[in-house]
């Protein structure tokens, strides 16, 4: 799809990280790798800790302490909200759908529009698509976007190839409708994914989870145990798939919208490790300041959290200052990536919330 | 090339990678590795590697590496 959103703003974004951080250095025993090779990954991929939510949070814990914190600083009325899109990749169960819960626990009225989409790494960018076109039915209320993913529950905490990596949060925008609000270009972007590039592969119905799927092994041969109800990622295709498709993917967004790749100031691209940023900025032809590339380190890559996360975490007051030409920018499971060009900012709130989750 | 050897000795003193003409096949480098080696020969030859060109074929043997290296400017 290659589309213009006009009239279209997000106003606010949030985001909700777990307290509990797990540093890098206490996990190396978990792996099979000799720790001094482990620790080596330290330095090269961008791993320093990362948030990991507790035993008992679900996706919708998230999401709930997101809103009722918007609700509690008076920066929402529930009233006004017309729509929930909750897009995940580990929603709570899989019936019923999280926006659903959501819509239950604020006891919201019942012509809100409650609506799921299953992403992962573009959940926050597909949301906002969801959000961008149900607006336009929406004439005097607001959509609010969860991109929210525990993914620490679904992968094996022996795989040194994704547990690292994985870090849990929610981000949370407001998006309306507002006849003054520049233009929006998108351009998204698929290839189904028939090889298990990125993939969880029991627990739906192609294969539902049993003792067997329950059991460690050696799937790959690399070395890293994990069961078929974890996620496995084949990291040389993913990393190959973005460096082949995301910068003519920009490119191509940046063409459409009829903007230099100088006037932009923020690219904000989905988190996956510092390595493959920066490679995807030199083949960008980006400076790297202008691509913000430190969630790993510090939280982790909280998948289709990952980009709100990066604007509360690096611009909170920037946002809410002043409007800044952006490009976001997210590709992953799927395989999906899209990019869309906006002037964000002048938001009536951009923060980032610890939670007891 | 003894430079190029030092790096990989260094990632890996366990292995002979003079012994090998597939690293990859042979099990000497993983993707991890090779995310290191890049960084070691960017670092060391002074060079910048596209992306595209960071594939199992281009660092698979010493050769690959060293017209790698060329490719991207570095000098042996």
């Amino acid at each position: 799809m290659k589309t213009v959103f006009h009239g279209k703003r997000i106003t606010g974004i949030m985001s909700v990280v777990p307290e509990t951080v797990v540093k890098f250095d206490d996990e190396v025993e978990n792996y099979t790798f000799p720790p001094k090779q482990t620790m080596r990954l330290k330095k090269i991929m961008g791993y320093e800790q990362h948030r990991i939510v507790k035993e008992t949070t679900a996706t919708s814990d998230f999401c709930v302490f997101g809103l009722q914190h918007m609700l509690d600083q008076g920066w929402l009325k529930k009233e006004e909200i017309g729509a929930i899109i909750v897009a995940t990749s580990v929603p709570d169960h899989f019936v019923p759908p999280v926006s659903s819960i959501i819509h239950g626990k604020f006891e919201l009225d019942p012509e809100v529009v409650c609506l799921d989409i299953s992403q992962g790494c573009t959940a926050f960018y597909m949301g906002l698509i969801q959000a961008f076109m149900l607006l336009d039915h929406l004439p005097n209320k607001k959509a609010i976007v969860f991109a929210s993913d525990v993914l620490s529950k679904k992968t094996s905490r022996q795989d040194r190839n994704s547990y690292p990596l994985v870090g849990d949060a929610c981000g949370i925008a407001v998006v309306e409708n507002d006849s003054k609000a520049s233009d929006i270009h998108a351009i998204v972007r698929n290839k189904g994914d028939l090889k298990g590039v990125l993939t969880i592969p029991a627990g739906g119905s192609r294969l539902a989870c049993s003792a067997e799927t329950a059991v460690m092994r050696d799937t790959e041969g690399d070395g890293n145990l994990r069961c078929l109800d974890n996620l496995c990622m084949q990291g040389s295709e993913v990393f190959v798939f973005a460096q082949v498709e995301v910068p003519p993917l920009v490119n191509d967004t940046l063409k459409f919208a009829g903007i230099n790749k100088e006037d932009v100031e923020l690219y904000l691209l989905h988190q996956p490790n510092r390595f493959m940023l920066r490679k995807l900025a030199e083949r960008m032809e980006v400076p790297y300041e202008k691509v913000p590339m430190n969630l790993v380190e510090n939280f982790g890559n909280s998948s289709g959290a990952c980009i709100p996360l990066s604007i509360t975490y690096n611009f909170p007051d920037l946002m809410k200052e002043k409007e800044t030409k952006c490009m976001l920018c997210a590709f992953g499971s799927g395989l999906t990536w899209g990019a869309m060009t906006m002037d964000l900012g002048e938001l009536d709130f951009c923060e980032m919330l610890q939670s007891n989750l | 090339m003894e430079k190029i050897y030092a790096i990989l000795n260094d990632l890996h003193p366990e292995f002979d990678y003079r012994d090998s003409d597939d690293y990859i096949e042979d099990g000497l480098l993983d993707s991890f590795d090779a995310v290191q080696l890049i960084s070691e020969l960017e670092e060391k030859f002074h060079i910048t590697i596209d992306g595209l060109d960071i594939l199992p074929e281009n660092i698979g043997s010493i050769h690959a590496i060293v017209n790698l290296i060329r490719k991207s400017g570095g000098k042996i």
